[in-house]
């Protein structure tokens, strides 16, 4: 991934995301923060979907399906 | 230990357009509309029953609509009588229901009209409406005694060629176009009264000899949100009926002034709620009853009736269908793939449905697009709304949808699905079967020589 700018997103506790390359800032919930923060720290997809599942009370197809969908969604906003 | 597990929420990430304004918020809590039962049924023991998606329409919802229409109306005019609009939606229980209310009715087609006399209306209280009537629907509907609303001049000379064959004079009535002072001018249906054509309709008639008029009609459109245009078309067709009766010795028995009122439904590219924009029904009997008032004859109480479909069950009227799978667009909005699409709403075209969900949803709202099931780019529900994330098998109910989508929905690519009716005391009646491929396969013939095996 060569235009990475997730690695580059300051992430607040409160779900609060700016990006200081292009100044965009965005809001995450709970469980986005928890995908974004394994995200910036290179966790693998799986990995990340067995995280949320002994997180939360996920199954483990739900939660895996769900980490797809996010990172699609960050896809959309170029962030990876 | 899954006692100390997190509930969860499926993650979101929406983007801050700091700058811009937002007047719609982001979907907040307190805003979601969540619609558990229809007059006290479970959504989900409706769908456990007749499947999803799934037309469910309140019976208790359509007789306090139709009896407070017709209160409306009948505290501020002494002779009104309701034609129930058949293309409207013409299942045989919801016409039952209207004409169990005292509703005569109002179609537009042979098979309209065949649906009323199988339903047992006699002719005399069917209004015949519409551009085309065949010769053999014609004979039936003058032989039967049928009010036949004259569309176009060649219906004249049909109507005269009917009368010759029957033996006898055929009381009949026009239908008008006219400047009510709305935009769109419907001008396509009847003969315009400005130019001098329904005028010459008239004398037309007279001329023949063999038809009788006794009834003047106008329907100024559909969705109307200006009351005071019917105002301006109920005194238009009294004073022509005057000056017919001045002129050339006709008098008209009937006026007959449409329908055309409007339901809480949303207008795409509207801002306002319905709750705002649209004007209650007391509003147009208010502006109809000013208008024959300020133009009829002391003393003078012609028949007026009323044509009104939309206005009447629309919001009888509701759609469940269930989210089967979800995905992410490219431009970062959500799709979700429901059961049910514009093969079931035709309506979807010009209407933003109120969208309601089985259940509390968690999560901030996003952006979404809600498509139907087909094949087809085109079955588009909803492309702008904000939903916060939904799990298959999620049930959305949409509403208002009992006008026109029970008629215009189309078998296309899926079956249609069943149409229950919650009754008054809350049992459930099924009064349109889920379609099957007996339904697409009766009036197909493949030659033998066809035949693959």
């Amino acid at each position: 991934m060569t235009n990475n700018r997730i690695a580059r997103l300051a992430v607040n506790e409160e779900g609060f995301v700016f990006d200081p390359q292009t100044g965009e800032s965005f809001t995450v919930n709970d469980t986005g923060k928890t995908i974004l923060k394994a995200l910036i720290e290179s966790k693998a997809q799986e990995g990340i979907a067995i995280k949320l599942t002994e997180q939360f009370n996920v199954s483990h197809q739900e939660a895996q399906a769900d980490v797809r969908d996010f990172i699609q969604h960050l896809r959309a906003y170029q962030l990876l | 230990m899954i006692e100390s597990k997190k509930p969860y929420v499926k993650p979101t990430m929406i983007k801050l357009q700091s700058g811009l304004m937002n007047k719609f918020g982001v979907s907040p809590y307190y805003a979601r509309k969540v619609r558990t039962a229809i007059d006290g049924v479970s959504i989900d023991e409706l769908v456990k029953r007749f499947g999803s998606p799934l037309f469910v329409f309140s019976e208790k919802q359509i007789r306090n609509t139709i009896r407070e229409a017709k209160e409306s109306f009948a505290t501020r005019y002494p002779n009104v009588t309701f034609g129930w609009s058949y293309k409207t939606n013409y299942l045989d229980a919801i016409n039952a229901i209207y004409h169990q209310e005292g509703s005569i009715a109002e179609v537009v087609s042979e098979m309209e009209y065949d649906k009323a006399r199988r339903l047992g209306i006699p002719g005399e209280d069917i209004i015949f409406n519409g551009p085309h009537k065949s010769m053999t629907a014609l004979k039936k509907a003058a032989e039967e005694g049928a009010k036949i609303h004259i569309d176009h001049f060649d219906e004249i000379d049909d109507l005269e060629k009917v009368a010759a064959e029957l033996g006898k004079e055929l009381s009949v009535a026009i239908r008008l176009n006219l400047d009510s002072g709305i935009q769109p001018q419907w001008s396509r249906f009847g003969f315009n009264l400005e130019s001098g054509q329904a005028m010459d309709a008239v004398r037309r008639i007279q001329m023949g000899g063999k038809l009788r008029l006794n009834g003047l009609h106008c329907h100024i459109g559909t969705f109307i949100l200006e009351p005071d245009a019917y105002k301006t078309q109920t005194e238009k067709m009294v004073r022509f009926a005057y000056e017919l009766e001045e002129t050339l010795g006709v008098t008209i028995e009937y006026l007959d002034i449409g329908g055309g009122f409007p339901s809480k439904n949303k207008l795409k590219g509207t801002y306002l709620p319905p709750d705002v924009s649209v004007p209650p029904l007391d509003t147009f009997a208010e502006k109809i009853s000013e208008g024959l008032y300020n133009a009829l004859k002391p003393g003078d109480f012609p028949k007026l009736y009323l044509e009104t479909g939309r206005a009447l069950i629309d919001e009888a009227g509701y759609l469940i269908t269930t989210v089967f799978a979800s995905k992410r667009l490219p431009d970062g909005r959500k799709s979700y793939v429901l059961d049910a699409g514009v093969n079931l709403l035709f309506t979807a075209t010009w209407y933003k449905f109120t969208i309601e969900t089985d259940r509390e949803m968690q999560g901030l709202g996003e952006p979404a697009l809600l498509n139907g099931p087909l094949c087809m780019n085109i079955d588009v529900v909803d492309d702008g709304i904000l939903l916060p994330p939904m799990k298959r098998g999620t049930r959305l109910i949409l509403s208002p949808v009992g006008a026109y989508n029970v008629t215009q929905w189309m078998q296309f690519i899926e079956y249609r699905p069943a149409v229950v009716l919650v009754t008054e005391t809350g049992e459930v009646e099924l009064i349109r079967e889920r379609e099957d491929l007996s339904d697409i396969l009766r009036r197909e013939r493949l030659p033998e020589r066809l035949r693959l095996a």
